[in-house]
């Protein structure tokens, strides 16, 4: 077997894209929203309703969960959110599902069809998603009963609900 | 030699600017442009480089079979960029 | 082997970069389905038809299995076969098995592919990494094919040869806008061996002699795409590929579609393709002096070919989250016009028209 030269030439290349390329993984700048921090205040519309604002929810548990309609990671994971939403809301825990989708509409077809009971809020506009420096979707953000942000999970896997729910509990206390 | 120098400049120069290599003098790094609540358009079906793999697989062996030229079919990206 | 040697250090290398990578961030899975698809290809006095399928699920959430067969009824009277030969039939199954799996950023795949016919076996293995980057705004994609031929010869139990092939590929998807993203792809295509026809034969001084080919090939292949979305549920492509190997041959490739929605349940694609190429070094319809190399092989001629397709695709039944099942039909008019290969039989320059017909069910579960 030979390999002509301008395989070998391309074998080379290729190799050194592919070391560099992995030095470039880590170059996203690190997120704005960290734990200990104020949770930034917002007023968005509730679907169905009027405004809700974070800052009348001092004092209870919240979990701000951004999730879209064409984001398949965040409707499997939106079942889950429910379910913790119905265990947890008479301790004071509230979850509040921020949809970015352009078109609402959608957003009510999906969240009807998934069963969904905790309040969703429509960002149409992007404003709080900008505010809050989401990074990927789905981004979910528990803020303790003084408005601080205190658990910032970045995307859905199996098993993620589990750590929600230890979180919460902690939160409750 | 001057492609593989060429390539060896671009790339890290590629890696500087999107602040990679720590130990590269690093110009102010680029900020992805595109956010993953602006994804909606890509993340359509529609927007696939490539969708149904097996109808594609017979275009290309019919294609291949053919015509001279060969290869750089593609490589998948974009979609909704979730988890 | 210096080249295992090199592909272990690429691995390594790759594998180091994953560890490294910072957050805990993860590519999807491909997504759980079944493809059927009869295809049908006719044109030139060749027919091939035959099915196809697809199964690929998810293991433990962490790896993709995916297993296939394709299937190549051949009923071969085209211009070679029948001014040189009689019509033949013949059948060829092609196998494949394939492995995804993901880690954080990065997708791996490996997979195997066999090709049967009773006078040609073709193997491959490939390794393709697929890592974003960039905010998700980046895709790279490294990969590489080793394959492994047999040929052997109808009625000539004596005739055995080989041929390997190595590709490598470097592919680059970059998003744009929220709307327009592009995509660059190289390959280096390597062959060696026998890298020809045991039926096909050459014309020299009028004669007819069995075509000799080199036995090495060199090819690279540079595309690049933009797709684009036109705000009112449609998108539209555009792709060119520019072709260019040791065997002289030059090719460009060009491409248009557009696709839109209708309703709720159909999908319509329409595209526009083209393609031109300029001869072998050694290829000649009537070689004027005997040469190391010749070949009469139209595949190596300078020719074009303009076609046009249309896709429409049906949603049966869709539940958002749990399954979607499509079925969609392709048709594909195509013209080739030769420029240096002769039909025998008129003396002017061959032309043709060719058909493609494609019936696909996909169901993803």
């Amino acid at each position: 077997m030979s390999t002509s030269s301008p395989v070998r030439r391309a074998g080379a290349f290729l190799r050194l894209a592919l070391c560099t390329s992995f030095a470039v993984i880590a170059s996203t700048a690190s997120p704005a929203l960290a734990p200990a921090t104020a949770a930034p205040d917002f007023t968005l519309n509730v679907m169905g309703g009027k405004n809700l604002h974070l800052k009348d929810q001092r004092g209870r548990v919240v979990m701000v969960n951004f999730w879209a309609t064409w984001c398949g990671p965040c409707r499997q994971e939106m079942p889950q959110l429910n379910r913790l939403f119905e265990k947890y809301r008479a301790s004071g825990f509230v979850l509040l599902g921020v949809n970015v989708d352009d078109d609402s509409s959608k957003a009510k077809e999906v969240a009807s069809k998934l069963g969904v009971t905790f309040p969703v809020l429509l960002d149409t506009d992007k404003t709080v998603s900008k505010l809050y420096d989401l990074t990927t979707m789905p981004s979910t953000v528990i803020i303790d009963r003084d408005g601080k942000v205190r658990y910032i999970h970045r995307g859905y896997l199996t098993g993620y609900e589990d750590n929600y729910e230890k979180q919460i509990r902690e939160l409750l206390k | 030699m001057n492609v593989r120098a060429a390539s060896s400049i671009a790339l890290l120069a590629a890696a500087a600017l999107l602040g990679g290599c720590s130990w590269l003098p690093t110009i102010k790094p680029i900020q992805p442009w595109v956010k993953p609540y602006e994804r909606e358009r890509l993340a359509d079906p529609i927007m696939k480089l490539s969708r149904d793999s097996l109808p594609e697989k017979h275009f290309e062996h019919v294609r291949d079979v053919r015509e001279g030229a060969r290869g750089a079919t593609g490589v998948q990206g974009g979609g909704c960029g979730c988890n | 082997m210096s080249l295992w040697r090199r592909l272990l250090g690429l691995l390594g290398g790759l594998l180091g970069g994953l560890f490294a990578a910072g957050h805990a961030r993860a590519v999807d899975l491909p997504e759980d389905k079944v493809e059927a698809l009869i295809h049908s290809y006719s044109g030139g006095g060749v027919n091939a038809y035959g099915p196809a399928v697809l199964v690929r699920k998810s293991i433990f959430d962490k790896v993709s299995l995916s297993g296939s067969y394709y299937m190549d009824a051949v009923s071969n009277a085209s211009i070679d076969v029948v001014t040189t030969a009689s019509k033949y039939h013949e059948v060829r199954h092609e196998f494949g098995l394939s492995a995804d799996y993901v880690y954080r950023d990065a997708q791996i795949t490996l997979a195997a592919l066999t090709s049967h016919e009773p006078d040609y076996t073709a193997n491959s293995g490939s390794l393709d990494v697929t890592q974003e980057v960039f905010g998700g705004m980046s895709t790279i994609a490294l990969g590489f094919t080793r394959g492994s031929d047999t040929v052997l010869k109808h009625g000539s139990p004596e005739f055995h040869d080989t041929a390997s092939h190595w590709q490598y590929r470097l592919g680059l998807t970059q998003i744009l806008t929220p709307r327009w993203l592009m995509s660059a792809n190289f390959e280096a295509l390597s062959d060696d061996g026998y890298l020809g026809s045991p039926y096909r034969v050459a014309r020299v001084f009028g004669a007819a002699v069995p075509e000799r080919n080199p036995r090495t090939r060199t090819g690279r292949a540079f595309k690049t795409r933009l797709v684009g979305d036109l705000g009112s549920r449609d998108a539209m492509h555009v792709e060119y590929r520019y072709y260019t190997d040791t065997w002289d041959i030059k090719a460009h490739t060009a491409e248009i579609g557009y696709s839109r929605y209708f309703g709720d349940s159909w999908l319509a694609d329409t595209f526009i393709r083209y393609y031109t190429q300029k001869h072998a070094l050694f290829y000649s319809d009537n070689a004027p002096s005997e040469t190391v190399y010749v070949s009469r092989n139209r595949q190596l001629s300078t020719f074009y070919d303009a076609g046009i397709g249309a896709k429409l695709a049906y949603t049966v039944r869709k539940v958002p989250g749990r399954y979607d099942l499509k079925l969609n039909g392709t048709y594909e008019y195509t013209r080739y016009k030769f420029k240096d290969f002769t039909d025998v039989r008129t003396g002017s320059p061959y032309g043709y028209a060719a058909s493609v017909i494609q019936v696909f069910l996909s169901a993803t579960y």
